[in-house]
């Protein structure tokens, strides 16, 4: 009597596809931003540092930067910042910040306390610009090109992992820091 | 202090189930009388955990309690207060624990339920959804806690997905997932006759009003969720074979078998593997619904934020839970012997075909439904799977089903034969090709075959089951209630299919670039367009349009759709305006200001699309009423009588 073996049987098949089905798909396909292959918008924003000078995308035109969205209320923003830290370190690619509905005193308190990743920080107090780079909730970080143009976006906090695999591959081999 | 209280409450209630499958499915298996005792307790205490740790999360929403990690993503302080307790819902952690809440709910009406029947087979139903419970307890407390807290807390919430702010929509899942759990309690009951090795007629009998009430919960969830979809998402049609409507598609057709099957095994002591079969599977799909919507394996309007690690985990969960079932069922199944056989012209024949076909379309809704991630899996590529394949797929196998459903229902049990309807039969179904033909070559103007026959067939299940009530009317016999909700859920059925093809067939849609003052005409009515003002919300503004509907030059309406831009989400939601006129469904959505005064709109003339809702809902309601047949009554007062008298001796 094999039949009664049957419902069971092809269950354990469903179940191995489904469990390739969770190895096989990949994390970042899932929410694919409409940005992509699109210019970034055009911003200009007080800086962080220095409120009476602006950050703006016409001074980033020429290099590769990633654009990381954040806040200190972030928590997920916290767990990615050893990462933000180390891509710093190695000088590929400038990091520009985006401090998203924070406030001053406390985002100027935390970048003294765990160290300065960004090469500018632009301030969205009102989370204004956010909603242009169609921001869902930090963190969020987008790799824009020489020309203006958004590659790739990534949603939550960057792993190592994501770093080496999802970003650095989409950079050309011979970027460095530019501008800094 | 309440979010604490909430998540010691979850935890509480994880080691009770965990208790309460202990004892359950334990206490019969090593006879320890003391165990099966404590089963009912440790239901109750679970239940009373479980509802604490939902109010918990409830007023920490209606609070606006913001430092909530899950009411900050989730809700906002504009919103109204109906939103902030539908918010509770509003993503997967919360969705989750309204599951445990509910499953908590099915348990203690079986426990009620199953009060006066065998105190073993009672332990081990209760066991088996306390297994059940403490798995998707244990999956909320280790990967979707909703009550972590921030540790700095934000001034205001995210807000609720728009999309979710919606009366239908704020219903939609609670009753879908009572639905969905209550299918529980058929494959508790199907494991419990299993453990017992033992399944009888009397199994049955206590097994369908539980089947049938899950399935008519499961039949209103996806009707609120199919007109949510219809005039909040403007998609334009009442079903899109998205992957998460078929996740609640196929338990559905398989709990419809499974109905009819349940008959057979009553009635008849047949099918009885094929019936717990069925309970198995029928659960099994729910779970494997929501596998698919909350491992974020698909894509869909519904998916939640998704996480490998739950995905991981739930699968897990499914792999043990339906695993456990199946292998149970290969060692059993062998004592599970049908007590006689049947001609092929018999009911039975009839109901073996309604189970052959409903599980073939559930099949191919399941096929379509892997597809993707199979060809995902063999790096194959993504594959998305559409209406072109399941359309002509699933029709296949319902037509056939709904010619068998007019004839078989005058099948006789055992013997065969159609007890003399013969030839009423024939008539209904020259009257039905008549009304079916007529309305749609001469009504509809319709061309194709596809409208005609499908209009005939919801027109012959209509006649064909009034036959056998309005015969004992003019005989003045009773009709006992299930035959009464049995009729009533087929007529609806009927309905269904006629208004469906009606719309499938038959419906008008443009879309039209119009400036003020300028008209266009869709399916008979002309739609003259009268300008744009701005519209101003409680948390959101936007654009109100005015559009004057008439028809023949008489009017017939004054339709006011908008667009809306909601401040905190910064999302814009097109609210559509619907109107019902003369049956059929007129739908006026707002687009895009074009420009120099002119507003792109989409015009969509439905003819009856309203009676597809309503005649699943009439289905519903005919389900409940068959559960309330005296049939499941009497032998619950028998057995009062029983206790009364043993009570009475004692003393």
């Amino acid at each position: 009597m094999i039949r009664r073996f049957i419902p069971l049987l092809v269950f354990v098949g469903v179940a191995a596809l489904l469990a390739m089905g969770i190895m096989q798909a990949p994390r970042k396909d899932l929410v694919p931003s409409p940005l992509i292959g699109k210019h970034a918008p055009n911003f200009s924003l007080p800086s962080l540092m220095h409120p009476h000078r602006m950050v703006s995308s016409t001074q980033l035109i020429g290099h590769w930067y990633l654009f990381n969205v954040w806040g200190t209320w972030c928590i997920s923003c916290r767990q990615e910042y050893p990462e933000l830290l180390a891509i710093a370190r190695t000088g590929i690619v400038p990091l520009i910040g985006l401090d998203w509905k924070d406030t001053r005193g406390e985002a100027l308190a935390f970048l003294s306390t765990k160290g300065d990743p960004y090469q500018r920080i632009a301030f969205d107090p009102g989370g204004l610009e956010a909603i242009h780079w169609g921001v869902y909730g930090a963190p969020e970080t987008f790799l824009v090109n020489p020309q203006g143009i958004i590659v790739y976006k990534y949603i939550g906090p960057i792993t190592p992992r994501a770093w080496t695999e999802d970003i650095l591959p989409r950079l050309p081999a011979d970027t460095t820091v530019a501008g800094s | 202090m309440i979010p604490e209280l909430g998540e010691f409450a979850l935890i509480l209630a994880l080691l009770l189930a965990g208790l309460q499958a202990l004892f359950g499915i334990g206490g019969p298996a090593l006879r320890r009388e003391r165990w099966v005792a404590a089963v009912n307790p440790a239901v109750a205490g679970q239940f009373v955990m479980v509802a604490t740790s939902m109010g918990c999360l409830v007023t920490a929403f209606v609070q606006n309690n913001f430092t909530v990690r899950y009411v900050a993503e989730n809700s906002n302080s504009q919103l109204p207060l109906f939103y902030r307790v539908a918010g509770v819902w509003g993503a997967h952690s919360g969705s989750l624990l309204l599951w445990i809440f509910l499953l908590g709910c099915w348990t203690v009406a079986t426990a009620f339920g199953t009060a006066r029947l065998p105190k073993q087979f009672s332990a081990r139903v209760l066991g088996v959804l306390g297994a059940i419970s403490f798995g998707f307890l244990l999956y909320t407390l280790l990967t979707s806690n909703p009550f972590i807290r921030l540790t700095t807390p934000w001034a205001d919430g995210l807000g609720l997905n728009p999309l979710l702010q919606d009366p239908g929509l704020a219903g939609h899942p609670p009753m879908l997932y009572t639905g969905y759990v209550g299918l529980s309690v058929a494959f508790a009951f199907a494991c419990a006759a299993l453990l017992e090795g033992k399944l009888d007629r009397e199994w049955a009998r206590w097994t369908r009003p539980w089947t049938t009430a899950a399935w008519a919960f499961l039949t209103c969830g996806i009707v609120l969720g199919s007109w949510w979809a219809y005039y909040t998402l403007g998609w334009g049609g009442f079903w899109f074979w998205d992957p998460v409507e078929n996740a609640s598609f196929m338990p559905w057709l398989m709990a419809t078998a499974l109905i009819h099957s349940l008959a057979v095994t009553e009635k008849r002591g047949l099918f009885k593997s094929w019936t717990v079969l069925l309970a198995v599977l029928g659960f099994s799909l729910s779970l494997i619904g929501t596998f698919l919507v909350r491992s974020g394996i698909l894509i869909s309007v519904h998916s939640f934020a998704v996480s490998p690690g739950r995905g991981v985990f739930l699968l897990t969960f499914l792999v043990v839970m339906i695993g456990a079932a199946l292998s149970l069922y290969a060692w059993r199944v062998p004592h599970l012997k049908s007590e006689a056989g049947f001609e092929l012209t018999a009911r039975e024949s009839f109901l073996l075909f309604n189970n052959i076909l409903l599980v073939t379309a559930c099949g191919t809704v399941f096929a379509g439904e892997m597809a993707p991630i199979i060809s995902l899996a063999l790096g194959l590529g993504k594959l998305s799977v559409g209406p072109p394949y399941f359309n002509p797929t699933f029709l296949i196998s319902m037509l056939p089903l709904l010619a068998l459903l007019a004839v078989g229902i005058h099948a006789r049990w055992k013997r065969g034969g159609l007890g003399g309807q013969g030839r009423t039969l024939l008539l209904t179904l020259a009257a039905a090709a008549l009304v079916g033909c007529v309305t749609a070559i001469v009504i509809f103007h319709g061309r194709g075959v596809l409208a005609p026959v499908g209009m005939t067939l919801g027109t012959w299940i209509i006649f064909s089951s009034l036959i056998d009530p309005i015969e004992r009317l003019r005989r003045r016999i009773a009709i006992p209630r299930a035959v009464l909700g049995m009729t009533i859920a087929h007529i609806a059925l009927g309905i269904f299919v006629f208004s469906m093809t009606a719309v499938q067939g038959f419906t008008a849609e443009r879309d039209v670039a119009l400036a003020n003052g300028a008209s266009a005409r869709a399916g008979g009515y002309t739609f003259q367009f009268e300008g744009v003002g701005p519209l101003h919300g409680r948390d959101y503004g936007g654009s109100i349009a005015k559009v004057v509907v008439t028809r023949d030059g008489r009017a017939v309406a004054v339709m006011h759709p908008a667009t809306r831009m909601y401040w905190v989400q910064h999302t814009v939601t097109t609210k559509s305006a619907v109107l019902f006129h003369d049956g059929s469904n007129i739908l006026v959505a707002l687009g895009q200001n074009l420009g120099d005064g002119r507003w792109s709109l989409r015009l969509q003339v439905r003819p009856l699309v309203s009676f597809i809702w309503i005649a699943a809902l009439i289905m519903a309601f005919g389900g409940l009423l068959a559960i309330t047949d005296r049939r499941y009554r009497i032998e619950q007062a028998r057995a009062q009588e029983t206790v009364a008298a043993l009570a009475g001796g004692k003393t």
